[in-house]
């Protein structure tokens, strides 16, 4: 396969400056997919509109549809209802796709420790970045956004991303 | 999603066979304004019945309630319509007031009417800058998003939090309004009023807008009444209930607003009701703000502001105890508004119920006492047992909650009468017959709130 | 109307179905027997002096756990147990749970004409939980009893769909009874955790 050939070569000049360049060009554009269930919506939509402008990381355009987007932003709790729902819309994103897990519902499941939440969306697909806050400022969002910014910057051009860290098992 | 599509065995035009097609709308849907899926069954564009399926955001509210106890429940509280939330604190917090039967002081309603009607302000212009955004016009929505930043910003300074912010407890409030309140208030409103004259100025008489609005998922009054329906939506087909007038609670019936009623019954009336109810609204919060009992004042007599409290150690070890005796300190950021002096205002006298300020705690056996008594787990409040319902007017209509005690220091049962779960309901009834187009600003105007809807 | 002139009426009219009634905190309530509820429902819609147009809230509650909270200790490991502090005292008691039964339906009514509320509360046995829907007189009923179905398992007789409305369909047991334990998860997809 073209992608493990890539891995397993010494890095060159001209690849590097292309991981680079193709990194910086996909970190600012990024269309996502705002998966907006419940309260972190309200904050999702105050960092999307003017006062704390996300247009200006060029992520102001999200794509209403998974196969056109690249990140799926959680944002809200996640019922067991709604989990296959999610899981499905993330099947469908084109690889290479991030997740960002927004609000802490989606990192862990917030204080809904009952019978409907699902306890963190990790369990059911890989995260790149959380976003704790019930709900976050929306300088947090955009935080969180700039390191998801450098995780796209450093990631290699085939979107191999590194496996997953097993979920430690303190329960 | 599975499609029908028309059979023509026949070459003859009218003999043409068609049958219908089911079209699965949601759940993850950007014109649903929450989740919810709505599975239609369409003749070309008309929807011939339309089935909606809700639970997606089901968190267990009422299960938790039982978990924690009375004070805890205020997050979930604020959970529930997240775009007001400080209406569904008021309410649950008043539910309990009631049952334990003691009342706050008047102050302390003047400050929950106001920031209930900011509340209802900000999520007013959630839903109308939601549903305009959805049948084009982008520019309302941020304009009307910029509106509500600075009412967030004005909650902040009272409360500490934009969203979420577990403001009211059972007995009073977290603290009373910062000393400089009225001015950035006047500010945020006037903000608010310029904002409200450019959406009319864009919207209201828009022929693109009114042809999708008027004339579209209309329901009569009786309909709406029979199905439970309460709020702007009923106010928009002509019937005038609104709890604040006709049961009032608070101080509703000292301040004097109007409650604007529609006449059709389609989504344009219920818009403009939305619209001037928020104008309403930032009427009762002036006569509010002008009519309150004074709160007391907390400055340093010499130089005219309140000390932080490190200073006023500082000074003390100095030696320099003259200038600082007879002042009063702020205790800690957090605990701005909660001061001793501040206290009586903000909080019932009743000691079982509401905890004694920070100056109290830590000064005298008493207010530690108190606090113990109140924090302690399984200590707390404890109503005596009996059962209540109590209704405010929120958002969307008439939000009641329904609270049973068995004398522990939780609720036995807690139930939320959701406003928006009898509109959803009606909801199959009012898009059949329309075409799917008209599903959008229907949708739009019934303002789903999923923390509301699921709980 | 006045409080206890509703309840008066209530019970003139139907004195054999009424169990009890009180107005503890100024609500007017009427404990009924379920066999009746339709015919009293259907009095308080159309009757001229109450026009109870408004059928506001149905729900039901499990009084299988009533007063039964145990004790906790102060530290989990000390075994002493920490007596709760006296309640908030009250001159006008509530009498108390309704019946010997496990549950009890509750509606809520209101007449924008008059402007009174009344709340009917119907016990239910566990083994026998069924009651009567109150769809013919208000369409509202329909989600109302489908959400009480889904939260304690209480049947609805003459509701055209009852199934589940708040939790998904595969969803075993009813969550807001008593002797469901709050955190038992039963995921569709993923680990239960």
């Amino acid at each position: 396969m073209p992608g493990n050939d890539m891995q397993n070569e010494q890095p060159s000049y001209f690849t590097s400056r292309l991981d680079k360049a193709i990194g910086w060009a996909r970190k600012y554009s990024i269309f996502q997919y705002p998966f907006v269930t419940a309260c972190c919506g309200m904050e999702y939509m105050a960092t999307a509109c003017s006062h704390y402008d996300v247009d200006r990381f060029g992520a102001g355009l999200p794509r209403f549809s998974p196969r056109q987007a690249d990140v799926l932003f959680v944002v809200g709790t996640i019922s067991h209802k709604m989990a296959p729902v999610l899981k499905r819309i993330h099947d469908q994103m084109a690889e290479p796709n991030w997740v960002v897990a927004f609000g802490v519902c989606t990192c862990t499941g917030g204080f809904y420790d009952n019978y409907a939440t699902v306890m963190g969306i990790d369990t059911i697909m890989p995260v790149d970045v959380y976003i704790p806050g019930c709900p976050p400022r929306p300088e947090m969002v955009l935080d969180g956004l700039m390191k998801l910014q450098d995780k796209i910057q450093d990631q290699h051009t085939t979107g191999n991303r590194p496996a997953p860290e097993a979920r430690p098992d303190i329960l | 999603m599975p499609m029908e599509t028309t059979q023509t065995p026949q070459s003859d035009p009218a003999e043409l066979e068609s049958r219908d097609m089911m079209l699965n709308i949601g759940p993850a849907h950007p014109a649903m304004h929450g989740i919810v899926r709505i599975v239609t069954k369409l003749e070309g564009e008309q929807i011939q019945e339309a089935e909606v399926e809700i639970g997606y955001l089901h968190r267990g509210f009422e299960k938790m309630a039982e978990t924690v106890d009375y004070n805890g429940v205020i997050p979930y509280t604020d959970r529930l319509n997240y775009v007001s939330p400080l209406i569904n604190n008021m309410g649950y917090c008043m539910a309990v007031e009631k049952l334990l039967g003691i009342s706050v002081p008047e102050r302390c309603h003047y400050i929950r009417v106001i920031v209930s009607e900011i509340s209802r302000i900000s999520d007013h212009l959630t839903c109308v800058g939601a549903s305009a955004m959805e049948l084009g016009a982008f520019t309302v929505f941020l304009y009307m998003i910029k509106a509500r930043e600075y009412l967030w910003e004005l909650v902040e300074k009272v409360t500490g939090a934009r969203l979420t912010v577990s403001y009211c407890r059972v007995g009073g409030v977290k603290g009373d309004l910062p000393q400089d309140f009225a001015e950035p208030c006047a500010k945020a409103f006037e903000e608010t009023r310029k904002v409200l004259k450019e959406a009319d100025g864009l919207l209201t008489r828009n022929r693109l807008f009114a042809d999708r609005m008027i004339g579209t998922g209309v329901i009569s009054a009786e309909d709406a009444i029979s199905y439970g329906i309460t709020g702007p939506f009923l106010r928009g087909s002509g019937s005038d209930y609104d709890v604040r007038k006709d049961c009032p609670y608070a101080v509703y019936d000292r301040l004097p607003f109007d409650v604007p009623v529609g006449t059709h019954g389609d989504n344009m009336d219920r818009y403009l009701v939305r619209m001037e109810e928020m104008e309403q609204s930032m009427r009762i919060v002036e006569r509010a703000l002008a009519d309150m009992p004074p709160g007391p004042v907390l400055v340093n007599p010499e130089t005219g502001r309140p000390i932080p409290a490190a200073e006023m150690v500082d000074q003390a070890k100095m030696g320099n105890i003259v200038s600082i005796s007879g002042t009063s300190a702020v205790a800690c950021p957090t605990l701005e508004g909660a001061n001793h002096t501040q206290h009586p205002s903000i909080a019932t006298d009743e000691k079982r119920v509401f905890l004694p300020p920070k100056e109290d705690t830590y000064g005298n056996i008493e207010g530690l006492m108190q606090q113990f008594k109140l924090v302690m787990f399984d200590h707390g409040v404890r109503p005596p047992t009996g059962e209540v319902y109590f209704p405010v007017e929120g958002a969307n209509g008439e939000l009641g909650f329904y609270l049973v005690s068995d004398g522990a220091s939780g609720a036995y049962r807690l139930r939320v009468r959701p406003p928006c779960f009898a509109i959803m309901s009606a909801l199959s009834k009012l898009l059949t017959g329309d075409m799917i187009a008209d599903m959008i600003p229907t949708f739009g105007s019934v303002n789903m709130i999923g923390g509301e809807l699921d709980r | 109307m006045k409080t206890s002139p509703l309840i008066e009426s209530v019970t003139d009219r139907f004195p054999d179905v009424v169990l009890a009634s009180h107005t503890y905190r100024g609500d007017a309530t009427v404990v009924l027997g379920r066999k009746s509820l339709l015919k009293v429902a259907q009095f308080l819609k159309e009757d001229p002096a109450f026009e109870m147009n408004f059928l506001m809230d149905l729900t039901a509650v499990d009084y299988s756990a009533f007063g039964k909270r145990a004790t906790p200790a102060f530290f989990a490991s000390s075994g002493v147990a920490v007596k709760p502090s006296p309640q908030i005292p009250d001159e006008d008691p509530w009498p108390g749970p309704p019946a010997e039964s496990r549950f009890a339906v509750v509606y809520h009514f209101f007449s924008t004409a008059h402007k009174h509320r009344l709340r009917l509360v119907v016990p239910v046995e566990e083994g026998d939980a069924e009651v009567d829907s109150l769809i013919p007189l208000w369409p509202g009923a329909n989600w109302l009893e489908r959400e009480v179905w889904d939260m304690f398992g209480i049947n609805f007789t003459g509701h055209p769909d009852l199934k589940r409305i708040l939790m998904y369909q595969e969803f075993e047991g009813h969550p807001l009874r008593k002797d469901y334990p709050v955190n038992r998860r039963q995921p569709l997809i993923g680990p239960v955790n």
